[in-house]
C-alpha cells in the first residue's frame, strides 16, 4: 500500500464513484491507484472540463464531485473551474499531483504553488506532507466541501507521498477542525422579529436563492409559500426553488431578470432574502433596499449578512431549519390578499408576447418554452454564459433547483457543455440539454470526444447567431453600434461537420414553426444530438434591461 | 476612519499566515499592523491585528477571517479594556560629546540600551503607538541610522481571556 493507495481508500470511504481528470507525471500514482479501485474515471480533454464536469456530477447527486489533475499546467488549467463552483457555493473536491517535496520551491519541471493561487477560491484547501495524514485530510476536505455554505476543496499531493509506501494500519487519525463551526437553527428571538415584521407588512416578497438548493429546502420553503401564499421572486441561483410556472413564482429579479420580479422588489415593503449574497447583478440599488429598512437576510454564512447591504433584520441559520421555524412562527397567517392581487396584475401587465412569425430566425424564448413543453421539465438543463443563459433562465420552466445547471457568479463561458457532461454521467433517468451559443460552445468543445468515448449523451441546443450576442448588444446599447471583436463567423466552423467528425448526429431548425418537429427529432432517442437553432444577431437578451428589438446595423 | 484592533487565536500550523493575510488584499482590507507569535498552547498561535475603518468593514474583518478554517478564535478588542504594546529598536547616530544626553533621554522613556559603538548607540523601546512617536521624535535630531519596528499586540485588561472552548 502507498500514499495513493490510501487516499483511494479515503475516497472511496467518501461514497466517491467517479473521478473526472487528466493524468501526468505528478498524479500517475493516483490514477494508478484509481485503475485498482472500484472507482471509475472519466478523461477530460483539458482539465477545465474535468473539474467542471465534478461541479455538474456534484450538484445533480448532491456530493462533491471529484476531478484530478497533474502539477504544473494541469492545476492552473482547473483554476476556472474551481473559481465557477466557489462563486456558486458548489461542492467539489479537487485532487491535483505536485512535484516531490525535495523540489518545492526549486521552480522544478511542471511546478506550480496551486495551493498560493488557488487561495482566493477555495474554501480550504491542504498541501499533503505527510503519509499518515492522508485518511484525515481526504475525510476534513469532504466534510468541509459539502457542510455549511458548500465550496471547492483542494488537496495537493507531492509525487513522492503518493508513492510513499504505507503499511500501518493503526488508528484512523479524526477529522481536527475547532475552528469550523456548523449552524442549523436560527436565535428565536430573530425569527419572533422576522415573524412579526412579515405579520406587519403590506406588501411582503419571499426572495429565493441558490441557498435553499444547496440546503435542499425547497420542499420546506414550497410549504412555508403555500401556508402564506407569500409572492415568490428568486436570484439566477434560486430558480425551481419554486417551479417557475408556479401561480405563486413572479420572475427572477437582476438586470436581466423579469420587469414583473424587479418592479415587486422595488414596490415591497419587506423583502425575506433566503439564501442569497445579493450579487450586484441581482440587485442594483443595494442602498435602497437598506433605507426602507425592508430587508430580512438569511443566509448560513454569518459574513454575507452586511457585506453588500445591511439589513433590517439579520437572521444567521441553515435556511432548512430557519424555514421551518419561520413557517412554526406564521402559524395561521396569510399574505393580504390587496397585495397578492396587485402582483398577479402586475405580472400580466408586464409578460411580452412572444413573437413566433416565420423570417428565417427561430425565437429562442419561443423555442425554450416550447422545449419546457415537449420535455414537460423532466430534464436537467445547463447553459453557458450569456444570451443563451438568460433566456433559459427567463423561459425554460424550472421545476426543481438542481435540475438548472448554470455558472451564476463567475459567468464561465466553457462551463455548459461539461457540466451537462458531468450531469449525464451522474444519472441516467432524465436526458441532460446543455443549451449554448456559437461561441461559448467553442470554449470547452473539445469535451465532444469525451462525450463520445464513454458515451454519455447530451441533448445540445446551438443557439448559432455568428456572433458573441451578449456583447454584440452591449456594444449595441453603451458603445454606439461599434461592434468590436464580436463576429465570429470567419472560417465557420461548419458546426453539424463538427460533430460528425465525432460521430455524432445533428439538425438544424431556423423557423418557428418547424421548432417542434426538430426538438421532437433531437430528443428521440438517447444518443448525443447537436440542434442548431439559427438566432438573429439583432435578437436582443430581453427583459429588465432591454425589451425592444434592436436595429440592424 | 478609526483603528480597530483584532486578537485572534489560529492554528499554529504552515500557510495560516498567508490565508489570513491574502484574505485582507482580496477583500480591499488595510492592515495597519500586524504581529504574531505562538501561545502558551504551542499549537495555537497568537496574531494581533490592527485596521483601519469603520464599524461595518472591521465586523466584515471579524466574519471573513472566522471562516478560515485555521481561524478558531477572534475577538475586537475594544481600546479601554486592553493593554497594548509594540517594541521598537532605534540606532542613534552619536559622538562622545552627545553619548551621554543620549542616554538621558532614552531614560525617561525607560528605554534600554542593547548596543554601543563608538558612533551608534541602539535604543529599545516597548510602550504604545504614541510613546514610540513620541522618543523617535526625541532623538531624531541626532540622526537615526534605522529602525526596526513591530507591529502591536494586545491582551484584554484584567480576567477577561480569549480562551478556547474545550
Amino acid at each position: 500500500m502507498n500514499g495513493a493507495d490510501l487516499a483511494v481508500k479515503a475516497l472511496e470511504a467518501n461514497g466517491v464513484k467517479v473521478v473526472f481528470g487528466y493524468p501526468g507525471a505528478a498524479n500517475a500514482p493516483f490514477i494508478d491507484s484509481v485503475s485498482h479501485s472500484s472507482i471509475e474515471y472519466v478523461l477530460s480533454r483539458n482539465e477545465q472540463g474535468a473539474a467542471h464536469m465534478a461541479s455538474g456530477y456534484g450538484r445533480v447527486n448532491r456530493v462533491a464531485g471529484v476531478c484530478t489533475a497533474t502539477s504544473g499546467p494541469g492545476a492552473t488549467n482547473l483554476i476556472t473551474a474551481i473559481a465557477t463552483a466557489y462563486m456558486d457555493s458548489i461542492p467539489m473536491v479537487a485532487i491535483t499531483g505536485q512535484v516531490k517535496r525535495e523540489l518545492i520551491g526549486k521552480d522544478a519541471f511542471q511546478e506550480v504553488d496551486i495551493i498560493g493561487a488557488t487561495l482566493p477560491f477555495t474554501k480550504h484547501s491542504y498541501l499533503v506532507n505527510e503519509v499518515k495524514d492522508i485518511p484525515r485530510i481526504v475525510n476534513e476536505a469532504f466534510h468541509i466541501a459539502t457542510t455549511g455554505r458548500p465550496g471547492p476543496v483542494l488537496i495537493d499531493f507531492p509525487m513522492d507521498v503518493l508513492k510513499a509506501p504505507y503499511e500501518e494500519e493503526g488508528e484512523e487519525e479524526e477529522i481536527n477542525l475547532r475552528g469550523y463551526k456548523l449552524l442549523g437553527k436560527a436565535n428565536e428571538t430573530q425569527i419572533k422579529k422576522v415573524a412579526n415584521a412579515i405579520k406587519k407588512a403590506k406588501k411582503p416578497v419571499i426572495l429565493a436563492g441558490g441557498g435553499i438548493a444547496l440546503s435542499n429546502a425547497q420542499n420546506i420553503v414550497r410549504e412555508l409559500v403555500k401556508n402564506t401564499e407569500i409572492p415568490v421572486i428568486a436570484t439566477m441561483m434560486g430558480l425551481g426553488v419554486i417551479p417557475t410556472d408556479d401561480k405563486k413564482f413572479y420572475g427572477m429579479i437582476g438586470s436581466h431578470g423579469t420587469k414583473c420580479a424587479n418592479v415587486m422588489l422595488n414596490r415591497s415593503d419587506l423583502v425575506i432574502a433566503m439564501g442569497t449574497r445579493l450579487g450586484d447583478r441581482s440587485v442594483a440599488n443595494a442602498e435602497g433596499l437598506e433605507k426602507a429598512k425592508k430587508l430580512v437576510h438569511i443566509d448560513i454564512d454569518p459574513a454575507e449578512i452586511g457585506k453588500n447591504m445591511q439589513p433590517y433584520i439579520p437572521v444567521v441559520g441553515d435556511i432548512k431549519d430557519v424555514a421551518a421555524q419561520l413557517k412554526d412562527a406564521l402559524h395561521g397567517y396569510k399574505v393580504n390578499s390587496e397585495w397578492a392581487e396587485d402582483v398577479d396584475k402586475l405580472r400580466g401587465e408586464t409578460t411580452p408576447e412572444l413573437m413566433t412569425e416565420d423570417n428565417g430566425f427561430v425565437n429562442p424564448r419561443y423555442f425554450l418554452e416550447r422545449l419546457s413543453e415537449f420535455t414537460k421539465s423532466e430534464a436537467y438543463i445547463t447553459t453557458e454564459v450569456g444570451q443563451n443563459q438568460l433566456w433559459t433562465a427567463n423561459h425554460y420552466t424550472i421545476k426543481e433547483p438542481n435540475r438548472f445547471l448554470t455558472s451564476g457568479g463567475f459567468g464561465t463561458m466553457g462551463y455548459g457543455l461539461p457540466a451537462a457532461i458531468g450531469a449525464s454521467r451522474a444519472q441516467s433517468e432524465l436526458p441532460v440539454i446543455a443549451v449554448m451559443g456559437d461561441g461559448s460552445f467553442q470554449m470547452d468543445l473539445p469535451e465532444l470526444g469525451t462525450m463520445k468515448q464513454y458515451n454519455i449523451p447530451v441533448k445540445m441546443v446551438l443557439f448559432k447567431n455568428d456572433r458573441l450576442g451578449m456583447v454584440h448588444e452591449h456594444q449595441y446599447l453603451f458603445y454606439g453600434s461599434n461592434y468590436q471583436m464580436v463576429d465570429i463567423t470567419g472560417g465557420g466552423p461548419d458546426f453539424a461537420k463538427l460533430v460528425e467528425a465525432y460521430g455524432i448526429k445533428s439538425g438544424r431548425v431556423s423557423e418557428n414553426s418547424k421548432v417542434d418537429s426538430a426538438i421532437k427529432e433531437m430528443m428521440a432517442d438517447k444518443e448525443s444530438y447537436l440542434l442548431i437553432v439559427d438566432v438573429s444577431p439583432y435578437e436582443p437578451t430581453g427583459n429588465a434591461l432591454n425589451e425592444s428589438r434592436m436595429k440592424e446595423a | 476612519m478609526e483603528k480597530y484592533t483584532l486578537s485572534v487565536l489560529v492554528e499554529n500550523s504552515a500557510g495560516v499566515l498567508s490565508r489570513v493575510v491574502g484574505l485582507f488584499t482580496r477583500r480591499g482590507f488595510n492592515i495597519h499592523s500586524l504581529s504574531v507569535g505562538p501561545t502558551a498552547d504551542d499549537r495555537v498561535s497568537r496574531i494581533t491585528i490592527e485596521v483601519k475603518g469603520d464599524v461595518y468593514m472591521v465586523e466584515q474583518v471579524s466574519k471573513q477571517l472566522s471562516k478560515l478554517m485555521e481561524v478558531i478564535k477572534i475577538k475586537t478588542l475594544k481600546e479601554s479594556e486592553m493593554v497594548k504594546r509594540g517594541l521598537v529598536l532605534v540606532k542613534i547616530k552619536t559622538t562622545p560629546k552627545n553619548r551621554g544626553e543620549i542616554i538621558e533621554v532614552a531614560n525617561v522613556f525607560r528605554a534600554n540600551i542593547i548596543d554601543l559603538s563608538p558612533t551608534t548607540i541602539t535604543a529599545e523601546v516597548t510602550g504604545s503607538d504614541q510613546k514610540i512617536e513620541a522618543f523617535l521624535n526625541m532623538v531624531e535630531g541626532y540622526g537615526i541610522e534605522e529602525t526596526a519596528r513591530t507591529g502591536m499586540t494586545a491582551l484584554e485588561r484584567g480576567a477577561n481571556t480569549l480562551k478556547i472552548d474545550k
